[in-house]
């Protein structure tokens, strides 16, 4: 992202109010994060008191404490680690496959192929766990990790292809020609040349698809049912439901151990994945 | 600018770079390089139809079949034609819903894309330091996960505890003291549901068309400031044709994000106890299929949120396809 400004105003009065929106709209938008982050420092006594504690200053880490106590959040930490990288990996294999073979080759049906990425990544899970759930069911994989790795492959799938294939157009095909005057095959041109040019994509791809797996809720709660192993998120809407329902420092205690490990990753990766998004079909 | 129209050279031929013909050698090589794409696709295509393309023409055929408790355990499905969807579009409930969601999907999509299309347009025109402060936070707000921020939002609009109470009230709506969200009726249980999904979903509309908005040529809009054009008129005629397509892509993945809203609305009904006053069509689905039981009715509805979803951003897509540059 690039700092241009178009539309640069004059009086820096109004510059100075514009500034002061802005900087009012980042406290609102941080201001839940920072809220859990402040409650799960508290004791659950201080949420009782009259009015809201707005810094902890009686600092504890015993909500934090109690869930990584609990073999409950380890199991679905094991649980929504291999779902995740399960997924991911099936993926991203098989999309860098995909993006290749639209990126690098003209054949009939390409532009059609393109089109049906684009309209699968627009169905929603919603809109399909009925049959999805009959259909694992059918085939005893409901409440496994193969069942629900398979399903969440389905959906990331089309978003990688899409966005690898950007990554793909942006590395220029004269390398892999010079290698294959040089004597490369086709094959060998790419994996010698562009493959390793797109380290940083498959970085950035990998890690949205496995944020987007362990994020999810909706098909592991349904696909996980019938009690046992369940991912992160799962156990957390357990949590809430369950006994500790008035627990608020363990509940938001366990919402940032969930959330912290993926605002490092998506901070790291952000920038590729929003000009991945944008540009793997849509120029302006 | 390429369109959706197919692509007219031959198969297997590379525009850009066709490799050299010199005789039956070449040819073996084009045959094999006119199958290798299709090699290359085999494997995505196919685990995309195992979990995405069987399961969607089972749910049709489902659909139209009596498929509740006695076929899970056995009994073979009967046929029902068109039933389903008669039960279903005759009962006033599932209208009470679809009117809801749509309420529900036209106020989130909308807010949502008005205040993300706003925040981009001001964060260009902040200082530096400001505008990193802006893109961290929402930045954190997009990558919360879906749960986590429901309990934090649920929290926080608590009746008792919520900071959101003590706040309105200590700015003199005391009729807020105590006030609870959940259990208050349908028009407050889904302004706190909106609140989250509004919250989530504006990071990615400010972030991407801030980067489109980049892509405008500033010599451009300075000559139309130096013609006397204003601010909206620029903004009009020469920022708006550029970011067109991304907003329209932005549009329609908020149209269906919110419409097929899931998680949000299910774990708010979790603690607020009241599925009935509350149900979106997804979670509409969700009891009728996995609770309920009836999974050719559940499928039905299912068919029906897709058409819904289908009809309202087709056009969009399509515009998206003849405007997008699928090279």
């Amino acid at each position: 992202m690039t700092s241009t400004t178009p539309l640069r105003p004059r009086r820096t009065a109004s510059r100075q109010a514009l500034n002061i929106t802005a900087l009012a709209v980042a406290l609102l938008w941080i201001f839940p994060i920072y809220w859990m982050v402040n409650v799960s420092l508290q004791p659950n006594a201080q949420m009782r008191l009259e009015g809201p504690t707005w810094v902890p200053l009686d600092f504890t880490p015993d909500a934090y404490l109690g869930v990584l106590s609990d073999s409950s959040f380890w199991t679905a930490m094991r649980m929504s680690m291999q779902v995740s990288l399960l997924a991911v990996a099936v993926a991203l294999f098989s999309a860098t496959l995909a993006a290749v073979a639209l990126s690098r080759f003209r054949f009939r049906s390409r532009t059609a192929i393109i089109i049906t990425v684009l309209v699968v990544q627009m169905i929603p899970a919603e809109a399909l766990f009925i049959s999805q759930f009959r259909m694992l069911s059918g085939w005893g994989l409901v409440n496994t990790t193969l069942g629900l790795s398979l399903l969440y492959v389905g959906t990331v799938m089309p978003f990688i292809v899409w966005m690898l294939k950007g990554f793909v157009d942006g590395v220029p095909v004269d390398l892999e020609e010079a290698a294959m005057i040089d004597g490369c095959t086709k094959v060998g041109a790419f994996f010698r040349v562009t493959f390793p040019l797109l380290g940083p994509g498959l970085v950035a791809t990998g890690v949205f698809g496995f944020l987007v797996s362990w994020n999810e809720f909706t098909l592991a709660l349904v696909m996980l049912s019938s009690g046992g192993r369940v991912t992160l998120p799962v156990w957390l809407q357990g949590f809430q439901e369950g006994m500790s329902g008035t627990d608020w420092a363990g509940i938001m205690a366990g919402s940032a151990l969930i959330a912290i490990p993926v605002l490092i990753l998506f901070s790291i990766v952000q920038r590729r994945m929003a000009s991945g998004m944008v540009s793997g079909a849509v120029k302006g | 600018m390429a369109t959706l129209t197919p692509t007219t050279s031959p198969p297997g031929t590379v525009p850009r770079d066709s490799s050299p013909g010199r005789g039956d050698v070449s040819r073996r090589a084009r045959r094999r390089q006119a199958f290798l794409p299709f090699l290359l696709l085999a494997l995505p295509t196919g685990l995309v139809m195992l979990a995405l393309g069987y399961p969607m023409a089972r749910q049709l055929v489902m659909s139209f079949q009596e498929f509740g408790i006695a076929q899970q355990f056995g009994q073979p499905a009967e046929w029902v034609g068109f039933a389903n969807y008669q039960a279903i579009l005759t009962d006033t409930y599932f209208w009470v819903v679809t009117v809801r969601t749509l309420a529900f999907t036209a106020v989130a999509a909308g807010l949502t894309m008005v205040v993300g299309v706003g925040l981009a347009v001001l964060m260009q025109r902040v200082a530096t330091g400001v505008r990193v402060a802006l893109q961290l936070a929402l930045l954190f707000a997009w990558a919360t996960p879906v749960i986590a921020a429901v309990a934090i939002w649920k929290l926080m609009a608590d009746h008792r505890h919520g900071v959101v109470n003590a706040v309105l009230s200590g700015a003199g709506l005391t009729g807020f003291d105590g006030f609870h969200w959940l259990q208050a009726g349908t028009t407050p249980f889904l302004i706190v549901a909106a609140t989250v999904v509004i919250w989530a979903s504006t990071p990615l509309v400010t972030l991407a068309t801030y980067a489109a908005l980049s892509q405008v040529d500033e010599s451009a809009v300075e000559a139309a400031q130096i013609d006397g054009a204003s601010t909206p008129r620029i903004l009009w005629h020469i920022v708006l044709p550029i970011i067109r397509p991304v907003l329209i892509l932005m549009a329609i993945l908020q149209v269906i994000w919110d419409l097929r809203v899931f998680a949000q609305i299910y774990s708010l009904q979790q603690t607020a106890g009241n599925t009935t006053d509350t149900n979106l069509l997804g979670t509409y689905i969700y009891q009728t299929g996995i609770a309920g039981g009836d999974y050719g009715m559940a499928s039905a509805l299912a068919m029906v949120m897709l058409l819904l979803l289908l009809a309202l951003t087709w056009r969009y897509v399509r515009i998206l396809g003849r405007q997008g540059d699928l090279r």
